[in-house]
């Protein structure tokens, strides 16, 4: 891991509008979704958004990372093996 | 600051974007095979695209004093067709020694198929059998995981080739430490929505270092913007990185990666050390 320049007040002093549009983009369109006629409860898009804002709330972790994987595929390590390849 | 854009699909640009291209820095680019927007019919259409990509592309490019090298292969989209993908992978030969082919490239999987799986694993015997060097393109969104493991699986399981002259394009977060913990180099490639931005490949450049990283446009006929290595020259600017890192992502890395290859006859700009090239 490489040194960071920045200290983590100037990073926010440098990024914080831009988070909190990012942050009101989102709620904007989950209000849209719960506006529109018809429902995506049951969608499981709509349970993958919502698993993925509790991860930005996790402390520690490698957040982009964890969203990444929420939003895969799965990986079958036999793969090959099925496939006869 | 001089650059190379290792990964960029010039045929789909204009003129005028080697033009913008080389007022912003941009020295060389590689560009590797691949899918046109639709699916070509015979082998002789991938022999044509072939001789674009050999002839008229450096020509362009050296218009405005560009070096432009690329790379040959049929694309995992039209590997579906495996038996035209055979006769494909038995012409390229008749282009992989010429000037400025650096390898087999870009070969991969998209949907993660049993038959892309087939054509790659032709490919990677053809590039073994040959000494080629490989550049890899990896599937996009939720089938990048399980497509750049399979990858990974499959490079790995042939113990011909050699880890270090292989590229594998299109990282992100999840996929970025399985390519470089097993020796590959590694490229980010940025996209103006939907994918790999600037500050997040800067991210990627502070949490592993930048070690066989490289990062990339592939400005095609889609989305995308050919100038993006500026983008993130800028954006490791904002973050404090010195000049001397920003230089080893976007030259001095592109330019020891196909330094391997025995057809990058590069010259490198005025005032830039040989000593950058191995």
């Amino acid at each position: 891991m490489l040194p960071i320049p920045l200290t983590a007040p100037q990073i926010l002093n440098r990024d914080f509008l831009e988070v909190r549009a990012k942050i009101l983009e989102l709620a904007a369109c989950l209000d849209r979704l719960e506006r529109a006629d018809g429902s995506v409860t049951d969608d499981p898009r709509m349970k993958q958004i919502h698993q993925g804002l509790t991860a930005l709330d996790a402390v520690g972790a490698k957040r982009a990372e964890q969203v990444q994987l929420l939003f895969s595929l799965p990986y079958d390590e036999a793969w090959r093996k099925k496939w006869e390849l | 600051m001089y650059y190379i854009d290792p990964h960029i699909h010039m045929v789909s640009r204009t003129t005028d974007d080697y033009e913008t291209l080389a007022k912003m820095g941009c020295v060389a680019m590689s560009e590797p095979a691949f899918w046109a927007g639709y699916d070509r019919g015979s082998v002789d259409g991938f022999r044509d695209y072939f001789r674009q990509l050999t002839s008229f592309e450096p020509k362009r490019a050296g218009w405005y004093h560009l070096q432009h090298f690329t790379w040959m292969c049929i694309n995992a989209k039209e590997a579906e067709n495996v038996k035209l993908s055979r006769e494909v992978i038995a012409m390229m030969p008749e282009f992989l020694d010429m000037p400025g082919v650096l390898g087999v490239g870009e070969i991969g999987l998209n949907k993660n198929t049993k038959n892309e799986s087939i054509v790659f694993l032709e490919h990677l015997d053809l590039a073994a059998k040959r000494g080629e060097q490989i550049l890899i393109h990896t599937p996009h969104l939720e089938d990048k995981f399980k497509g750049t493991s399979m990858i990974v699986d499959m490079l790995c399981d042939d113990r011909r080739l050699q880890h270090d002259r292989v590229l594998v394009d299109h990282v992100e977060e999840h996929t970025v430490r399985m390519v470089l913990e097993e020796g590959f180099w590694a490229g980010m490639t940025l996209y103006p929505v939907s994918k790999c931005t600037p500050e997040r490949a800067v991210d990627m450049v502070e949490l592993y270092g930048p070690e066989r990283l490289m990062v990339n446009s592939a400005g095609d006929w889609g989305p995308s913007k050919p100038t993006a290595v500026p983008d993130f020259i800028m954006a490791m600017r904002r973050r404090g990185h010195p000049e001397s890192l920003i230089r080893k992502i976007v030259y001095d890395n592109p330019v020891e990666f196909f330094s391997q290859s025995r057809n990058f006859n590069f010259t490198p700009p005025e005032g830039m050390p040989v000593a950058a090239m191995k």
